[in-house]
This record gives C-alpha cells, sequence and structure tokens, in this order.
C-alpha cells in the first residue's frame, strides 16, 4: 500500500512536475490556485491530527493555517494532505503540496540533495527513550543488548544505532511502520524500550494503558529542529513562510495575541505599528497586503498560544517549553527584527 | 488440391502490396509498437531527469557505497551499522529470500495435504479441511499477520520468566530460542558429505527407474535417499571425534545470548503467509485431482494398486499437469505478500530499502531496486516452474 503510493509518487514527480516548470513561480501558482496544499502528518497528536470532527489539529497544521493567512488573509485557505515520513519529501519535490509542515528535521543533506529550502523551526524537539519503570532502568546507557522498537522513515534509525555505537553496547531494533501497532507491540512487552522524538513518546505514553507505568529516560540523543519547509526555486515564497512562522513568535514577543490584538493596533510603540502594518513596509517588501502579521495573529494566535493550544502542560501531551521557550524565557524561539 | 498450395505464395508475392500481406504487416505493426513503448519510455526517463536536476535532487547509486549507519533486528549474514547500504539492502534481500523459500515448501507440502484431505472419504477429515480452506482463503493476509504477531507478544512471557520446555529451549516474547551445535571445523565437511549425498540419492533415483523398467523390481529409492543423508554426515562428524559441545542461550541483562533465535516476526510472517496460501494451493489441488477422470482410478484400482500407490502413480502425475500453473502464481503471491513484513517489524527487503529511501531521499533509485528484486525473485521462480511443468507434461507419442 505505501509502496504504491511512492511509485504513484514517483511517476507524479516525472509526468506533473513537467507542467510545474512552466507554471512559474510557486507563490503564483499558489495564488492562482486560491489556497495552500499543506503536507501534513496526519497521525500525531497535537502536531498534525484530525479530531473526532475530522477537524485538522495541531502545532504543525496551525503553523500551514498562518501561511495561509498571510498570503491570502484567511486561514482556512488551506487544505492538507496527510503524508508519512517515505512520502513527505517526494510529495514536496513533485509539486502535490506547497509547503511541508510535517515535523521534519531540518538536515544538511535534504536541504541540498533533496532540493529544499527549511524555513525558521517551530518546535524544537530530540530523540529519546521511553521504558517501563519496572526495568528499573535510570539512564539510556544502561540499555546493552535490549531490544528496541523504532518507528521507521525518520532520522531515528540512524541516531539509536549512532548512540548504540558511540556507548559500545549491543541492540536490537524492531522496526515497525505503524505507530499505533508499534506503541501495542511495545506495551505488551516486545521491545524493552522504545525511542522517537520526544514529543512523540509523550504522546504514546498518553495512549498506555496506564502512562505511569512508563518513564521517558533524560537522555536526549540527538537534535531535532523541526521546521516547515518548501522546495527550491522560489525565494519570495520561502520568504513568506519563514516570516509567517518567525511573525507568530514576534508576536509573543511583543506580548500580541490573538485577544488583544485590535487594540495592539492603537499602541504607540513602533516595533508593534510596524509589525501590525499600521506603518506599512512590511507586507510590501514580501508581496503581502500590509495586513499579514495581523491576520496571523488575529485567527491564528501567536506562538505561544499555539503551542499552548495543542502541545502544552495543559493539554493531553502536557509538554513543558523548554527549548521551544522564547530566548527571553531561556529558551531558543528568536525571532529577526521585523523592519 | 495439391496444386492450390504451390499457387497461393507466388500470388502473394508478385501481386499483392505489402500492407495486405499480413505477414508483412505483422512485422511493421510490431515495429510499430516497439517504437512508442521505447518513446515512451525515453521521454519517462528524460522528463524525470531533467526535473531532478533542476530541483537539484542528486541522482544515481552512488549512495549503494556509503554506509548505512542504521541496525537491522535479523540477517542471514553478518551486517553492522557500519556497513555499507548496499549490503544493507542484502541482507534484507536474503530475508525475503529466506521467508519466501521456507513458505513456499512449506506451502505445498500443507496445500497438497489440506487438498487431499479435502477429498477424503472420512466426512470429519475432509469438513475440517473445508473448513480451514474458506476460512483462511476469506480473511485479509494483512489481519492473519497481526493475528499471528500479537499472539506472539501478548501470549508469550517476558525474557525473565521464559517457558522453558526442554533443557536449552527458551520460548519468550523474543521469540523461540534454543541451542545449537558450537562451531566446530566438522561443520563443513558435513555440510559438503550432505551434498555428496543428495547427489548420490539422485543418482540412485536414475538407476532405480531404469532397473524398474528393465527387471521390473522396486528399489527403494526414498528410504535409502534419506538414510544416505543422515548417514553420511554422521560419518564425518565421527571421524572429527564426535563434538558435542552446544551453545546455550542465557538470560544476561534485557535478553538471551548465544544459541539461536527464531523471532515472533519472522515466525508470525512465515505462518500468515504459510496458511493463507495453503488455502489457495488446497484448492488448486483439489482440483487438479478432480480432473483425472475416475475411470482411471477405477482402472488403477482394478489391477491392484494400492491407494497411495493409485495416487503417487496414477492420480497426480496427470493431475499435476493442472496444479503446476496456478501452483506458479500462488508462489509468486506468497514472495509479493512477503513484503507486508513491513507491518510487523521484519527486515525485509522492502523495509530496508524504505530505510534507505528515507535517509538517502533516493526514492526513484529505491523503488527502482525494490521493482528488481522482486522481479528476479519471480522470474526465477516461474522459470523453475515452467521447466518442471515441461518436465512434468505428458508427452505425446
Amino acid at each position: 500500500m505505501k509502496l504504491a503510493k511512492i511509485m504513484a509518487l514517483v511517476m507524479c514527480l516525472s509526468l506533473l512536475s513537467a507542467g510545474l516548470a512552466f507554471a512559474g513561480k510557486d507563490l503564483d501558482a499558489v495564488k492562482k490556485k486560491g489556497f495552500i496544499q499543506a503536507g501534513v502528518n496526519g497521525g500525531v497528536f497535537g502536531f498534525g491530527m484530525p479530531d473526532e470532527k475530522g477537524v485538522w489539529k495541531g502545532l504543525d497544521v496551525d503553523t500551514a493555517r498562518a501561511i495561509a493567512a498571510a498570503i491570502f488573509g484567511d486561514a482556512g485557505k488551506v487544505k492538507f494532505t496527510p503524508l508519512t515520513a517515505q512520502q513527505r519529501f517526494t510529495a514536496l519535490q513533485s509539486g502535490e503540496i506547497d509547503v511541508l509542515t510535517r515535523n521534519a528535521t531540518r538536515t544538511l543533506t535534504r536541504e541540498t540533495q533533496l532540493g529544499l529550502n527549511f524555513v525558521h523551526v517551530n518546535y524544537y524537539d530530540g530523540q529519546g527513550f521511553l521504558v517501563p519503570k519496572k526495568l528499573g532502568v535510570k539512564s539510556a546507557k544502561e540499555l546493552d543488548g535490549a531490544t528496541v522498537c523504532v518507528l521507521p522513515g525518520t532520522t531515528t534509525e540512524q541516531n539509536a544505532a549512532d548512540f548504540f555505537r558511540s556507548h559500545n553496547m549491543k541492540w536490537k531494533p524492531v522496526v515497525i511502520e505503524n505507530t499505533t501497532e508499534l506503541a501495542k507491540t511495545f506495551f505488551a512487552g516486545r521491545c524493552d524500550v522504545l525511542t522517537s522524538d520526544a514529543s512523540q513518546l509523550a504522546g504514546t505514553r498518553a495512549v498506555a494503558p496506564n502512562p505511569k507505568d512508563y518513564v521517558i529516560l533524560p537522555e536526549i540523543i540527538s537534535k531535532e529542529p523541526l521546521a516547515p519547509c518548501v522546495r527550491h526555486g522560489d525565494d519570495q515564497f520561502r520568504d513568506i513562510v519563514d516570516f509567517a512562522v518567525l511573525a507568530m513568535i514576534n508576536a509573543e514577543e511583543l506580548g500580541i495575541t490573538s485577544k488583544n490584538v485590535d487594540q495592539m493596533l492603537k499602541s504607540k510603540n513602533p516595533a508593534i505599528k510596524r509589525f501590525l502594518g499600521v506603518i506599512p513596509g512590511n507586507g510590501k517588501a514580501l508581496g503581502l497586503d500590509e495586513k499579514w502579521a495581523y491576520n496571523i495573529i488575529k485567527q491564528v494566535g501567536n506562538y505561544g498560544e499555539v503551542f499552548d493550544r495543542n502541545v502544552g502542560p495543559k493539554t493531553t501531551l502536557g509538554l513543558e517549553r523548554g527549548l521551544n521557550a522564547l530566548w527571553t524565557n531561556g529558551g531558543l524561539m528568536y525571532s529577526p527584527p521585523f523592519k | 488440391m495439391s496444386n492450390e498450395p504451390k499457387a497461393t505464395p507466388d500470388i502473394t508475392s508478385s501481386t499483392v502490396p505489402f500492407w495486405r500481406n499480413p505477414e508483412k504487416r505483422g512485422i511493421i505493426f510490431q515495429i510499430a509498437v516497439l517504437l512508442l513503448v521505447l518513446g515512451i519510455g525515453y521521454v519517462l526517463f528524460s522528463n524525470t531527469q531533467a526535473n531532478l536536476k533542476r530541483q537539484s535532487i542528486a541522482t544515481g547509486f552512488g549512495f549503494l557505497h556509503n554506509e548505512a549507519g542504521f541496525e537491522i533486528g535479523e540477517s542471514v549474514i553478518d551486517y553492522s551499522a557500519a556497513d555499507t547500504y548496499a549490503r544493507a539492502l542484502l541482507a534484507g534481500a536474503l530475508n525475503t529470500l529466506k521467508v519466501s523459500f521456507i513458505g513456499i515448501i512449506l506451502t505445498t507440502l500443507l496445500g497438497v495435504i489440506v487438498g487431499i484431505a479435502r477429498l477424503s472419504h472420512n466426512w470429519l477429515v475432509s469438513r475440517l479441511a473445508g473448513g480451514f480452506i474458506e476460512v483462511m482463503q476469506n480473511i485479509p493476509v494483512l489481519l492473519q499477520l497481526f493475528f499471528w504477531y500479537s499472539i506472539f507478544y501478548e501470549a508469550f512471557p517476558a525474557p525473565r520468566q521464559a517457558l522453558n520446555p526442554l533443557p536449552g529451549v527458551f520460548l519468550c516474547n523474543r521469540g523461540l530460542i534454543f541451542a545449537v551445535p558450537e562451531a566446530h571445523p566438522a561443520h563443513t565437511p558435513m555440510l559438503w558429505a550432505l551434498a555428496a549425498a543428495v547427489v548420490i540419492w539422485w543418482l540412485l533415483a536414475r538407476w532405480a527407474r531404469k532397473r524398474q523398467d528393465l527387471t521390473g523390481q522396486i528399489f527403494p529409492v526414498v528410504r535409502s535417499g534419506f538414510g544416505l543423508c543422515l548417514l553420511l554426515p554422521a560419518l564425518v562428524w565421527l571421524a572429527y571425534g564426535a563434538p558435542t559441545a552446544l551453545d546455550i542461550p542465557v538470560l544476561r541483562g534485557f535478553n538471551f545470548l548465544g544459541g539461536m533465535a527464531v523471532t515472533p516476526e519472522f515466525s508470525a510472517l512465515l505462518i500468515g503467509l504459510v496458511l493463507y496460501t495453503s488455502a489457495f494451493v488446497a484448492e488448486i489441488v483439489r482440483a487438479g485431482i478432480q480432473s483425472v477422470n475416475r475411470g482411471q482410478i477405477e482402472a488403477a484400482m482394478s489391477i491392484g494398486l494400492r491407494s497411495g500407490q493409485v495416487l503417487h502413480l496414477v492420480v497426480l502425475p496427470q493431475a499435476l499437469r493442472v496444479i503446476i500453473p496456478p501452483l506458479t502464481s500462488q508462489m509468486l503471491n506468497l514472495t509479493k505478500n512477503s513484503s507486508l513484513a513491513i507491518a510487523i517489524g521484519f527486515a525485509d527487503f522492502v523495509s530496508v530499502a524504505n530505510t534507505t529511501i528515507n535517509q538517502t531521499g533516493q526514492a526513484i533509485e529505491g523503488v527502482a531496486l525494490i521493482m528488481a528484486v522482486y522481479l528476479f525473485f519471480s522470474l526465477s521462480t516461474s522459470f523453475f516452474m515452467n521447466w518442471y511443468n515441461k518436465k512434468m507434461a505428458i508427452v505425446e507419442r
């Protein structure tokens, strides 16, 4: 089934892109279409997954909505394509989607050999280990000889192999493609350890028969800066996607939320005035309406709101801001000036 | 009448234009179709190349020599994360080969048994076989795989509480782990002795047939063949001083060390594929046997053959003609269905190729490799089966 999809995508790559070559810039194509086609995860709670009513929810989903709000002034002008880890880059390269907001790690080879442009990170993640408490393991360095459940299709397999090699430990992977089946296998005890990005481990633990029986080990063995990406070839579109993400971060820095954004229009602070387009310039520079940032914040919210709504401490995932806090709070979220 | 055949070619070659000549027209159509296919292939290839270049996506099979950097759960050959992608893919291909090969043999055996049981005069046996076929045929194979896999990981205990039915044999949710003879220089010669026994068996069979044709005397080929296969390696084993040291698995840390392990993933895949496919094979065998005229069986019985001999000497040789072609396609199905392994975590070729595609991003090359490998397996199987089919076909005299 997956294979068939990949093959179909490969065919698309060869057939469709013939048309694309003449379609001009990606931004023009998007504007002509009237909506953005965004590739999302489809199965990771808190990042990209439809809820019980079929409405797409998640941090990545909201990022795509922010891009739509920037370009069209309407966060609803976006359609979602759920993609597996294997399909995602091919789908972007072939033009099946315009932008990929699907917890993808920015790496050198993806940026170069795959012909992609990653923009600003919307979630700093890292790979960790989930183990049953009764195993009595306190550190990932005690995992010599363990059987490890791994979700394929990301850098996860390689990171785990690197970690065990560098610590001279033996291990056996059990690689299962389906997240649900993998979790079931792990909970039944087929593996001693489950490894994935820490955010996903939190999601998996949330659906365990008894979440308190499992613990995430302190070691984070990889850097996973998850960022939206577009394909090479349209710098203006790349800039818009980049600044749509940054606008959410900048708004949090400036204290602008979806609730107070209308009052903020009257603010005397020139940074806020420039940001919300009261002092024009930014919109013209990006080739957008001057209200683009206002529309993002009004319709989607600032980064803090989006984080809390989808993955924050009050949600099932219960993730702390950690690295994803603003730089002023000891995190890594830092936006360049909007001027 | 005798003049006509001579007259016709004269007319065609001299007076009929070439487009009215079916033979020449046929050749022209063949060439046109070939050109069309080649043209479409060229457009697809060059267009893909151009687009990949435009989007600056790296192409080619150079990545095969890079370090793979990922681990594989089980492998027939030595493999570690430090090996190349080429070796990782080879390990995956061999895993696919392993499960398909063992699967095809077990499927054929089970299918023939169930197919014959389906025709049994014993009401219970035939109904049981019928029930088996109906159930197995009508449940999607993927569901069956999930079912068997969940039985393995849900029903068996953790390694620390492993069942220990026999000394040196452990059963737990990490699989069946059992003691094997420790590596010894005698093992290689023993394998050669086994190979020699098989060759002698084959020669013996030829000789026995010739003798039977000449004198009518029957030589017990099968029994003596099995005897040889046991005796020759045993003699070599004795000659090397009868080494009995065993590599016994011991629980250390999380898992068992030493011995040999059959993983739950492999077992679930094998059981699922074999049960599913053997139901189809059973129906094929039943149809094949029923295609043999009842009179043949009655005739065979009336000359005093026992029922085993009737089956072996009269029914099967004729039934096989009907059985082999559809049996081949079931074998191919089994091989292709083995790619469902990825759903239950067995490291088959598709699973390894998927990981490779993910890490390198070389989707086109990866998918091309997957197609090539399955094509190779399928063509080899059907090549062998066609050869066997020709051998089994009734020789018209």
